[in-house]
């Protein structure tokens, strides 16, 4: 525990400056979107205790913009606004809209009815009646829905990383993807403690008597925006194209570190998921990305690899690790699963990967497709001798893998099939196996190699040239240190690649990293 | 001088106030009075344009109210709620201030009438930088009152202004509300649903029952002229107690024995009522009382039977007519 404790330490010192930068960010990025949303809500709710027949209307439309996942609402927010902060704050305002209107309602609604009428009696117009009776009496419960507002945003905008606006979600994020709880760590404990210091500030101003809330009042406003003024993107070096990498991408020595050692490419970096990266690159808000190279896509969006000259990309056989007790409780598992072994190329996977990707099919029904075709279909059998649990990872080539094999079992033998599909990284996935949550899921031989072995850089340097050696290190490594088993290797080959837009890639004549470096540093 | 001419509110199909007229001379004090759901709220409101009419015509002075914006004429008239309806994040200072601000006073005149108003009304000063809810019901209603007459409107509208207090609290505003040098020049219209206030206060009663006057008059007039079973039925409850309250000993005077007689233990004008004769026997072991006719200065005693018989006398003579 100690060592741990010292090592979360060491990772927050050594990355002082991102976390500060990531800090300040979201920070920012939460007062804006609150301030604009006190802009918005707090009118809107006034003028529903005015014109009460819209009240429900609106109402209703906040409660449902809030019940929207996020990250469905920032996906919705790409084609209109792009990736970046205005998306972001746009998506974060929305869902701290709710608590402010309807604490403004019920606030003022709440005032007692003989005083208003005493107020209207006094002769005061009705902007003095809201100004100096309604918003006064009503403060403490629109105090409330701001505090509620903001710790949802806090909350909130780690997603914001997720399309490039930055924020503490970038460690969190990252952390995940790299198996790397210190940098899980050192996102989510600030963004924590974010949330309980606002949430303890805003509860001392809503305590304050009322003759001490007209100050309180008054001071609010200065301190949003104050604090907005913390948001700036870090636009240090633009260059001349943007890059959008996935927070995995960003730590990994097969990705960007690799990326600036070993060629020396300086390009402006934006962190975003990888599930809007390749749509982002597509409608031209990013220009280079960081993709996989079976990507369905990367056909659907016509984007182009660029060559890896200095092959610092591994290979990344992908196959299936599952736990060596699962095997002895399911003897028959091993030879069904293998029946795969092999029968998937590199452009049979960018194929069933389109289907779903840009065709919108089902992954069930490319699943049953393609094992039809390769004649390996068999109806389903009782599943009676127990439940084998199948893994995988968040994106639509593992939804495919995780169907076939679903159907491969509960056709080839009498077990039954439960799918936990879309685990959020790889640690996730791999928590989940060694944890005994689920017994097998795909996984690839670099990622085996580097997010989880973490072997010391002369290691990786021996074995990345060569995908054979790699996947005889892993299987042995895993065997010894997890008792996991590395089955037969499925066949395909998704490794990172560097992708551009091919118009654009061929205007500039840019075919491979070199190149790319190239074109950067010219002029 | 209030005039009010057919006036009605209709609130959909209902008729809360249907065509009613009534006058307030300038000085008097009137009471709408009757029972919950009459009409006398709503008619009361109109009056300051708390509530639009669907009909009629209200002036003050002569001056039509629906001519001037409802701001500048609430702020000419005094309005007292049940509730007192304070500001409960105003000082009591800044809710007595409330309407000059509104009129724009300088701060000097403001603060010199809010000091005098405390006095009237028999409140500390130390009330002054207080909050509402520290304060009493009684001292709520007072500092209620205050507000209203602050800029010294020449109309004064109560609703229920004693309603919410206990009696004994009440009784004892009675009485400063009676004596309050502030109130008798003011035009004063007060909406109750008590007899007993009714009486005790006002000049001149509206009896009313589902949105309709059904008289209008002085309390003896209510007493002894009713115009029809509605108005005796609702006072028939509490009617001896209304009687002595009405009575006074200039209205018994020529039943009372002319002799003055020498053991009367103390004198009283014949402007007191009935009541407060009673009153005083309760106080006093003496078995007469000395009475003085203020226009001749003729002087008279009676004893509490004498007292007594006078008014079965009146009574039956009121009967008659």
């Amino acid at each position: 525990m100690n060592e741990q404790q010292q090592t979360l330490w060491d990772f927050m010192r050594q990355q002082s400056d991102k976390l500060w930068e990531q800090t300040i960010q979201h920070i920012g990025l939460t007062f804006i979107s609150l301030f604009i949303a006190v802009l918005i809500g707090l009118p809107l709710g006034i003028f529903i205790t005015r014109r009460k027949q819209f009240s429900g209307a609106i109402l209703g439309i906040a409660g449902v913009l809030q019940t929207i996942p996020s990250i469905a609402l920032l996906g919705f927010m790409i084609p209109v606004l792009g990736i970046g902060a205005k998306p972001a704050i746009a998506a974060l305002l929305l869902y701290a809209l709710l608590p402010i209107i309807r604490n403004t309602y019920t606030g003022i609604i709440g005032v007692d009815a003989a005083v208003k009428e005493a107020a209207v009696a006094m002769g005061m117009s009705k902007w003095q009646v809201l100004v100096k009776v309604e918003l006064p009496l009503a403060m403490p419960v629109i105090f409330a829905g701001i505090r509620t507002a903001t710790v949802i945003t806090v909350g909130v905008a780690t997603l914001a990383s997720y399309i490039a606006a930055g924020g503490l979600g970038e460690f969190i994020f990252g952390g995940i993807s790299l198996n790397n709880t210190n940098m899980i760590l050192a996102g989510a404990i600030p963004a924590a403690l974010l949330a309980i210091l606002f949430d303890f500030l805003l509860s001392r101003l809503q305590k304050l008597n009322i003759q001490k809330l007209k100050t309180a009042a008054a001071t609010l406003p200065l301190l949003l925006i104050l604090l907005s003024s913390f948001y700036f993107l870090p636009d240090a070096y633009g260059t001349k194209l943007k890059a959008g990498f996935t927070p995995e991408f960003m730590g990994r020595q097969d990705g960007n570190v690799g990326l600036q050692s070993k060629y020396g490419l300086k390009i402006h970096t934006v962190v975003i998921s990888d599930a809007v990266m390749y749509k982002a690159a597509y409608e031209k808000q990013l220009d280079v990305i960081s993709g996989y190279s079976t990507d369905g896509r990367l056909k659907a969006y016509g984007l182009v690899i660029l060559d890896d000259d200095k092959h610092i990309f591994p290979p990344y056989y992908a196959a299936l690790i599952i736990r060596e007790d699962a095997l002895k409780k399911f003897p028959e598992l091993e030879k069904t699963l293998n029946l795969l072994s092999g029968k998937i190329n590199d452009s049979i996977m960018t194929a069933l990967n389109y289907k779903t990707d840009y065709l919108h099919q089902s992954p069930e029904r490319v699943a049953k497709d393609f094992l039809v075709s390769n004649k390996l279909w068999k109806p389903e059998q009782s599943g009676s001798d127990g439940m084998v649990r199948i893994g995988s990872k968040i994106f639509g080539e593992q939804y495919i893998l995780a169907n076939i094999y679903s159907m491969l079992i509960k056709g080839y033998t009498n077990y039954g099939v439960a799918t936990k599909t879309g685990l959020g990284g790889t640690k996730i996935c791999f928590d989940a196996l060694t944890n005994n949550q689920i017994d097998f899921y795909p996984e690839y031989t670099g990622t085996g190699l580097l997010a989880i072995l973490h072997p010391s850089p002369k290691t990786i340097d021996s074995l990345t040239p060569s995908p054979d050696a790699t996947y005889n290190y892993v299987r042995d490594e895993f065997k010894k240190k997890y008792n996991i088993k590395w089955l037969k290797p499925i066949g395909f080959n998704n490794s990172y690649a560097l992708m551009m837009r091919r118009s654009q890639a061929k205007e500039l004549n840019i075919k491979t990293i070199l190149n790319l470096k190239r074109y950067l540093e010219s002029r | 001088m209030i005039k009010v001419e057919h006036l009605s509110k209709h609130f959909g199909k209902i008729k809360a106030v249907d065509g009613i007229s009534f006058q307030v001379q300038e000085h008097e004090n009137l009471i709408l009075l009757g029972t919950s759901g009459c009409g006398k709220t709503t008619t009361l409101k109109m009056i300051n344009r708390l509530i639009e009419p669907s009909a009629g015509k209200i002036a003050i002075d002569g001056k039509n109210i629906f001519d001037q914006s409802p701001e500048v004429l609430r702020r000419g008239i005094g309005y007292v709620l049940q509730n007192n309806g304070l500001f409960p994040h105003y000082t009591v200072a800044e809710n007595i201030s409330v309407v000059p601000q509104l009129l724009k006073w300088d701060k000097k005149r403001t603060e010199k009438r809010v000091e005098e108003l405390l006095e009237k009304l028999h409140l500390s000063k130390d009330c002054l930088h207080v909050y509402p809810n520290e304060l009493s019901g009684g001292q709520q209603q007072r500092v209620g009152l205050a507000r209203a007459l602050v800029a010294d409107p020449p109309v004064l509208l109560m609703d229920e202004p004693f309603g919410a207090l206990d009696n004994v609290t009440r009784a004892k505003i009675h009485v400063e509300f009676k004596a309050l040098d502030e109130l008798k020049r003011k035009t004063i219209i007060m909406v109750t649903h008590d007899v007993q206030e009714a009486f005790e206060l006002g000049d001149r009663i509206c009896l009313m029952d589902k949105g309709k006057i059904v008289q209008c008059g002085t309390p003896s007039e209510l007493l002894f002229n009713p115009h029809n079973n509605f108005v005796k039925g609702f006072l028939a409850h509490q009617r001896l107690q209304l009687e002595f309250k009405t009575i006074r000993l200039r209205d018994i005077w020529k039943w009372l024995p002319p002799q003055l007689s020498k053991g009367g233990a103390f004198d009283l004008s014949w402007d007191v009522i009935l009541w407060d004769v009673l009153e005083q026997f309760k106080f006093n072991a003496s078995e007469t009382v000395n009475i003085t006719n203020k226009e001749n200065k003729e002087e008279k005693s009676a004893s509490f039977e004498q007292l007594m018989s006078a008014f079965y006398q009146y009574k039956k003579q009121e009967a008659h007519e």
